[in-house]
């Protein structure tokens, strides 16, 4: 038991991302200073300095994205992190990794908006992190995290992920994430997948033809082409990566559906509720793109009100009431910072549950 | 007799989609020949550019990146840091390299990044129909300057980049040449060659600046617009070595 304490680190959502991201062998980050995810660009300004690795300040958002996406065209894992304003600006350079087929991961911490808006915890990335968020027809899987460990287990996964279809992947982690600091458990060693090599990246044309990293498909015809076969992952995505959880018990009066911070609030209004004699569950999507739908409709079947709860106007409610399209749905919900506590939530379910 | 000309192996044998009488061609020419010349083209990885030239990886027979607008330099950085041995060059135009990714350029070069830059400047935005570049001369009449660029009307002056990067530490080479006669040519062939030695010893940031005529949008015959680089341009851009 004892060397088993041993491992158990405490560490902020941010520090333990960075940690993910070395662990998974990321070999290039470049980063640019936005609050609040600075103590990433910092955790990984010590670690990525090491032999073997690069570590590049960039001079800003567009210049990190589109070094990663030259670290990637290398064949090399790599990561940049951002908070949401930044997040808008890598835009850009996420469509064109899309389009080219070229794995990288992607961490946001997200803040509030629109504009400069505030430093404080926020989800309304939400839609320009499920809907493609770039020019194009194209979707960035997204994995949400809900405590400082499945942060850094979400990280070696979005590597994996990146690698085996080839393709961006984004990391939603919010404010209160990235700040918050828990323990987390590396007795486990990771399982690191998708190792092999990548054929198609530059490396020089030494006995083989030349490779060639793309997005432009200007002939009539090829780019639909090409956006067919794009098409053809991102179904074989939704097919296989929708991922969630479920608390609490099976039939309830009130399911509550949240991510990420508001996730672990809800979790505890759940318990809250169940201690006053109201039955409620709670269902955590944990990727946001595919959005586990199968899994929602499944846990819905059994539940007679439905509750969204977001740190937002209301943008994941979409994605539910696509999933539920026969059910009520009801939301609560915060802007600009402020975010719904348990409290609340409990009012709100009460309520509802009453009539 | 041996035939002294040939195709550089690092040119595919394609025909090209430029205009008659443009420049890109003949500095294609010249930097395959000089990839085949150190012999590096096993190792050699170019950034094709957004512009006339975004389909360069269709002409030139090794690695090529395309990399969005403007952020070229961004994307040799990345590639350089991850596999410093091998060459990485970019390929830019005027409004790429000194314009919208004038930012990339100005770091990649303060950083000295060990890349080499080949700045294609013509004077104006050729692929979208001849707008203003930063480097249209005063006077000079395009789409967006009507009656020709004027300093005094908001236009702006023409944007001296290679002058600007060379007071830079991490800049150890920067040349400006043209393609305007046989002479500037061999010129030009050399340098290019140069800016890839002293990326092979590892030196710096290495930048080759070359004027190339753009006869359809200046709405020149191809002898006109090489006049036009001798007569007016170079009055602008003076040639020859600005930092070695």
């Amino acid at each position: 038991m004892k060397e088993k304490r041993k491992n158990k680190v405490l560490m902020s959502g941010n520090e333990a991302m960075g940690l993910g991201a070395f662990t998974a062998g990321c070999r290039f980050y470049a980063g640019y200073p936005i609050t609040p995810q600075n103590e990433l660009t910092a955790y990984m300004a010590s670690c990525m300095r090491l032999p073997g690795r690069t570590f590049v300040q960039a001079e800003s958002e567009l210049a990190a994205i589109n070094m990663v996406f030259g670290a990637s065209a290398a064949g090399f894992r790599t990561m940049t992190s951002s908070s949401s304003p930044g997040i808008s600006l890598k835009q850009e350079g996420i469509s064109y990794l899309a389009g080219a087929q070229l794995p990288a991961v992607i961490i946001n911490v997200s803040r509030g908006g629109p504009g400069l808006g505030n430093i404080a915890s926020s989800q309304s990335d939400y839609f320009q992190s499920t809907r493609g968020g770039g020019h194009g027809d194209y979707f960035t899987p997204v994995l949400s995290p809900w405590s400082v460990e499945e942060a850094f287990n979400l990280v070696i996964l979005a590597f994996d992920m990146a690698d085996f279809y080839r393709t961006p992947i984004l990391v939603l982690a919010d404010a209160i994430i990235g700040q918050m600091m828990e323990p987390i458990n590396l007795n486990r060693k990771p399982l690191i997948r998708n190792r092999k090599p990548k054929r198609w990246s530059l490396t020089g044309a030494k006995n083989r033809p030349p490779n060639i990293v793309k997005s432009f498909f200007l002939q009539e015809g090829l780019l639909e082409e090409h956006n067919l076969l794009l098409e053809k992952k991102w179904q074989k995505i939704k097919l296989r990566e929708q991922r969630s959880s479920i608390y609490g018990k099976k039939k309830v009066d009130c399911l509550i559906v949240a991510y990420g911070s508001q996730a672990r609030i809800a979790r505890q209004a759940v318990d809250v509720l169940s201690c006053q004699g109201i039955k409620a569950g709670l269902f955590r999507p944990i990727t946001l793109w595919p959005y586990p739908d199968k899994a929602l409709k499944k846990a819905a079947s059994l539940a007679r009100k439905i509750v969204v709860v977001e740190q937002s106007l209301g943008q994941m409610v979409e994605d539910v009431k696509l999933a539920l399209p026969n059910k009520e749905i009801n939301f609560l919900g915060k802007t600009g910072g402020g975010i719904p506590s348990s409290l609340e939530i409990v009012k709100f379910v009460k309520k509802l549950t009453k009539n | 007799m041996n035939k002294k000309y040939n195709r550089p192996e690092s040119l595919r044998d394609s025909d090209t989609h430029y205009c008659p009488g443009c420049g890109h061609g003949i500095i294609h020419h010249l930097v395959a020949k000089a990839v085949d010349e150190l012999k590096i083209r096993q190792k050699v990885i170019g950034i094709a550019p957004v512009g006339c030239a975004v389909v360069a990886y269709d002409y030139w027979n090794f690695d090529v990146c395309e990399a969005s607008h403007g952020r070229a330099l961004a994307v040799a950085t990345g590639i350089k840091r991850c596999r410093p041995k091998n060459i990485v060059f970019t390929y830019q135009g005027d409004g790429d390299l000194a314009s919208i990714g004038a930012a990339e350029t100005l770091h990649a070069a303060n950083r000295g990044e060990n890349v080499t830059c080949i700045f294609i400047n013509n004077a104006c935005y050729g692929m979208t129909g001849g707008q203003m570049a930063p480097t249209t001369i005063i006077g000079q009449k395009t789409a967006t300057t009507p009656s020709g660029r004027d300093p005094f009307a908001g236009d702006g002056w023409p944007l001296k980049l290679s002058e600007i990067l060379s007071t830079l530490k991490g800049v150890c080479f920067a040349v400006r040449t043209s393609v305007s006669n046989p002479r500037q040519v061999h010129q030009a062939y050399d340098y290019i060659k140069k800016a890839f030695c002293s990326q092979i010893d590892k030196k710096g940031f290495s930048l080759v600046e070359v004027l190339s005529p753009c006869p359809t949008i200046w709405q020149k015959t191809p002898v006109e617009a090489m006049q036009w680089i001798e007569t007016e341009m170079i009055k602008e851009f003076p040639l020859g070595v600005i930092k070695e």
